[in-house]
């Protein structure tokens, strides 16, 4: 029997969060895994735009902090939790499409500086206008309980577990959309594009409107996670939407492996519980994360997964190889 | 990556996380002690550890030892969730001092009611205390009073007119908003209203701006870090003559020496801590000042900061609370801390109550003046 | 009248900061295509170096080559232990690697200097100079000057130095350049530790008016980034120009419009000209590795 993509996608990712549910000892736990998947679902976001379609964003966010902030401000004036997501992540989709066909007709490093003058925009507007947001004390986020939502079907929580099993979820549900995107016509368009525009522009793909849609599509599951993240931590500052973030998510997605889901997962994990870990270097700290990146960089070009699976596929080979030449003699 | 590397992964957190469970006081702390707010995170942490390692050396709380777990959130809102997460949970500790800057307190401070321990953090925002959280606690003054203090010595020289040039980093932003709000009751006009960024190289043009402003008659500075001093050369650059006010932001040696001559005449609200030898000896923060300034300075070298300061009161108020009711019960320790009264800190002498978490009035700033490279008293 | 000349002095002297980080940029991105996002560690080095020399009573005039040393040996470093093993990566893991190699520098300058700020008087005293009513610091004529000189400098050295020759052959074409004789892995190792000392040298000159701190780089490398690609990678005029039209912009938005919003104006003004001419200002149209 043979599993498509998607569903071996949805499998591997639902078998961790349970994994992560009965292993974890404590709230704190539950706290680092709820990270994860936010994270996990903003850089398969990346992994659309950069792995996929081969585009640098240093921008993203941005959008992640329209989606929280979007989270955070509408319930002010009465709109639901819910309502105010969607509200965020069409805000986030629409900025996309309006700024994505000028920026994305740049290439290499003039795309990456439009795109983080973009997420700078967003974040001085954030961090500038206080009578709304705050500025750069943040503001608090309320009106949403995830251990409430649970509890109206029946399931009753810890607030932190609610929140882990919610990200969780809706990580899960993010991966296997991206996956089968990957699958369909769309997906080998924007593959196509990923080795050359001109190749692509040859086979009849419309670049400018794939790598506009994948922009789109990337900015809407920034915006997503970054309304997990205000509701998750009901407080949200104009950080969340810094250019450090940014290149956080970029450091996510290419270290674990931008190519795929899995590398988002990869990634996510490894710099999210990274500085929990970290914290018994304490002076040494950033000398040793920086280490990391550069090592893993150096080793590992492609990112942590595909080296891994490359490894893995070698020794099968060469061990098939074996079988092969012991019949042989 | 396998489930099995997964869990084995997650295990070696466990144990890095895991604590011998000897019979020992912990108390916790997140800390800006890299990043942007390095500047106030780490006299900070070098006055826990250091008080820390003073308590032992005499024997501990109640005869047991204290522990202090410390983490560096870099001032990043969301790791000071996790780290106050990790304090509480995983640390198991009785009470956690911290939150350098606002916005990680306020990311923190909901955990603080839920789990029932005691917080007290040492950021500036009036928004912490205000309205008053059962187990969130503050030490240093709010940027509410540092405007009020700021204000009434300007009209007390008889002056109405204020320009502001503010940071716009969270500490100069939100002192800026307050002072914008409290003018009017203190009798004064904001004419002029300039920002810069926390890293500017200069400053002139909005200084420019504010020194044609008609009818401007004294200028004050929110912020921290360079950018207060950038801006008080570029006053001197520019040959101003008004009097010029900066906030309780930079109250320390070192704003002096960045600087320079500049300084000379500017006046700032400040604490006790930096006019040691000026104060009346039955002042009753002489004793802790003089305390804290010779321990720090034997240990480390160097003058301690006011953020320290406020690193030194939210300490001494945790262990004095600890020792009146005991480390078993972190309500309890909630509720000694709220009943401390008349505690003579090296910031001001603090008197909590159910309605008053910071506990301090205006008399607990001093309006300083910069004479000869050195700091003067106001009066 | 007296105004604007302020608003011009100070948009200069700015921009004469991003102009000098921005050539640092420009060389190394011309010998091997990588964008150096550790750049404004370069900086921070030479400032910190200068200030704990000249604060342990070494004369600026011995500190200062000091630290420009300083930051050449790091610089060399970084190629030789970052950038060289890495070979022909993609774009993005040589960013994520240069940024990697920012935040490890980071972490090596808070153990080997402090947390604290720290400065140095100007090379030329502390008095401000008068002229139509502006008023201009000695050591922002020190800044402008260096910008001016190392632009010189580079000009000269690309287009008439046998190793500069090197070093352009070895951007445009690695495998032709090595194959009519020139030492290409020289030429690399040129460009990174003339960058370093490029970045040193404008933290030496700038830290008395700017003041340093270990943690300042990105903000350093962001404005040098933002200088670089308004005038077009590459190009050392785009460099000069983008640096200086950025401080201008931030001054005269600061000055006439609003200072809250003076970054973001030189933002705007990045994506309009990206979007007319992709390019850049100066830059030159070419195929970029992805």
């Amino acid at each position: 029997m043979t599993l498509g993509p998607g569903t071996r996608t949805f499998l591997v990712f639902a078998a961790l969060v349970v994994l992560g549910a009965l292993v974890f000892p404590s709230s704190f736990f539950y706290r680092v895994g709820t990270l994860v998947w936010i994270n996990t679902l903003a850089v398969t976001g990346m992994v659309v735009l950069l792995g996929y379609v081969g585009l640098v964003s240093l921008g993203h966010a941005g959008f992640f902090a329209i989606g929280a902030y979007a989270t955070a401000l509408l319930p002010q004036y009465g709109v639901p939790s819910g309502l105010a997501m969607l509200a965020g992540a069409a805000g986030a989709a629409l900025l996309a499409a309006l700024i994505g066909r000028p920026i994305l007709k740049l290439s290499g490093y003039y795309l990456a500086i439009a795109t983080l003058g973009l997420g700078m925009l967003i974040w001085m507007v954030l961090s500038k206008e206080a009578w709304l947001t705050g500025g750069p004390d943040g503001m608090t986020v309320t009106g949403f309980s995830a251990r409430n939502l649970l509890k109206s079907v029946g399931i009753t929580l810890k607030t932190a577990e609610a929140w882990y099993w919610l990200c969780g979820a809706v990580a899960t549900l993010g991966a296997v959309l991206a996956v089968n995107l990957g699958q369909s016509s769309a997906g080998r368009a924007f593959r196509a594009i990923h080795d050359s525009d001109v190749a692509a522009a040859s086979l009849g793909v419309d670049v400018a409107r794939a790598k506009s849609a994948a922009f789109v599509i990337s900015a809407v599951y920034a915006a997503v996670a970054g309304a997990l993240l205000a509701l998750a931590n009901g407080y949200i500052t104009p950080d969340a939407g810094g250019f450090m973030h940014s290149v956080e998510l970029v450091t996510m997605a290419v270290l674990g492996g931008a190519a795929s889901v899995y590398g988002a997962l990869v990634g996510a994990l490894i710099l999210t519980a990274l500085p929990q870990v970290l914290t018994v270097f304490a002076e040494y700290e950033h000398m040793v994360l920086g280490a990391i990146m550069v090592g893993t960089m150096i080793a590992m070009r492609r990112g942590l997964v595909p080296a891994l699976a490359g490894l893995l596929a070698r020794r099968r080979a060469a061990r098939r190889a074996g079988r092969l030449a012991r019949r042989v003699s | 990556m396998t489930s099995a590397k997964l869990g084995a992964g997650l295990s070696a957190l466990a144990l890095l996380a895991a604590l011998p469970a000897a019979a020992e006081i912990r108390i916790g702390a997140s800390l800006a002690v890299t990043g942007p707010a390095a500047f106030l995170g780490d006299p900070e942490a070098k006055t826990l550890e250091m008080l820390v390692e003073a308590v032992n050396a005499e024997g501990g709380v109640n005869g047991e030892p204290l522990k202090l777990v410390l983490y560096d959130d870099g001032g990043d809102p969301n790791k000071a969730r996790t780290f106050a997460t990790r304090l509480i949970e995983e640390d198991e500790v009785v009470a956690v001092i911290g939150g350098t800057s606002t916005g990680a307190t306020m990311a923190m401070s909901p955990l603080f009611g839920e789990y029932e321990i005691p917080f007290i953090s040492l950021a500036g925002a009036v928004v912490i205390i205000d309205p008053v959280q059962d187990y969130v606690f503050k030490t240093p003054h709010t940027d509410r009073m540092a405007c009020e203090k700021i204000f009434a010595d300007i009209t007390g020289r008889g002056l109405t007119k204020v320009g502001m040039i503010s940071g716009t980093g969270g500490f100069g932003k939100s002192m800026r908003e307050q002072c914008l709000d409290v003018a009017e009751a203190s009798g004064v006009e904001i004419v002029a209203d300039e920002t810069y960024g926390p890293n500017d190289a200069d400053m002139t043009p909005q200084l420019t701006n504010i020194a044609n402003t008609a009818g401007v008659e004294a200028v004050v500075n929110p912020g921290f870090g360079q950018g207060p001093a950038v801006v008080t050369r570029n006053f001197a650059q520019l040959g101003l003559e008004l009097p010029f006010y900066q906030s309780h932001g930079v109250a320390s040696d070192s704003f002096i020496e960045l600087a320079g001559p500049a300084a000379e005449g500017v006046r700032l609200p400040a604490t006790p801590l930096l006019i040691p030898g000026q104060l009346a000896d039955d002042d009753p923060q002489k004793q802790p000042v003089t305390d804290y300034i010779a321990a720090y300075e034997a240990k480390y070298g160097d003058t301690p900061s006011t953020f320290g300061g406020y690193a030194y009161d939210a300490f001494n108020i945790v262990i004095a609370a600890i020792e009146s009711a005991g480390a078993d019960d972190p309500a309890a320790i909630r509720d000694a801390i709220e009943a401390t009264s008349g505690y003579a800190g090296v910031t001001g002498v603090y008197s909590f109550s159910p309605e008053d978490h910071l506990g301090l009035d205006l008399t607990a700033f001093r309006m300083l003046e910069i004479r000869d490279g050195g700091w003067a008293p106001v009066e | 009248m007296a105004e604007l000349l302020q608003f011009l002095v100070s948009g200069v002297t700015v921009g004469a900061i991003y102009a000098a980080v921005a050539l640092g940029f420009t060389l190394i991105y011309n010998a091997t295509g990588v964008v150096n996002f550790a750049q404004g560690e370069f900086v921070v080095i030479g400032g910190l170096t200068a200030a704990a020399l000249i604060g342990a009573g070494v004369p600026p005039l011995i500190a200062a080559p000091l630290a420009v040393l300083a930051g050449l040996v790091v610089g060399l470093l970084l190629y030789r232990l970052a950038i060289r093993p890495a070979g022909q990566a993609p774009l993005v893991s040589l960013i994520i690697i240069t940024i990697g190699a920012s935040i490890f520098l980071r972490g090596a300058m808070q153990m080997v200097f402090d947390k604290q700020i720290h400065r140095y008087d100007g090379f030329s005293g502390e008095a401000p100079i008068g002229f139509l009513g502006a008023t201009i610091l000695p050591q922002s004529l020190w800044i402008i000057g260096g910008s001016l000189v190392v632009f010189a400098f580079l000009a000269w050295f690309m287009g008439h130095t046998r190793a500069g020759r090197g070093i352009r052959a070895t951007a445009s074409n690695r495998l032709a350049a090595a194959l009519v004789g020139i030492n290409t892995r020289a030429a690399m190792n040129l460009s990174f530790a003339l960058s370093a000392a490029i970045g040193a040298l404008a933290g030496v000159l700038a830290t008395p008016v700017t003041f340093t701190s270990y943690d300042v780089g990105v903000l350093v490398a962001l404005k040098g980034f933002s200088a670089t690609m308004l005038g077009g990678v590459g190009s050392a005029q785009g460099a000069l120009a983008g640096g200086l039209l950025i401080g201008l912009i931030e001054a005269l938005t600061a000055g006439y419009v609003s200072s809250d919003y003076k970054d973001a104006a030189a933002f705007v003004v990045i994506l309009a000209v990206l979007f007319l001419r992709p390019q850049g200002l100066f830059g030159a149209r070419m195929t970029e590795r992805v």
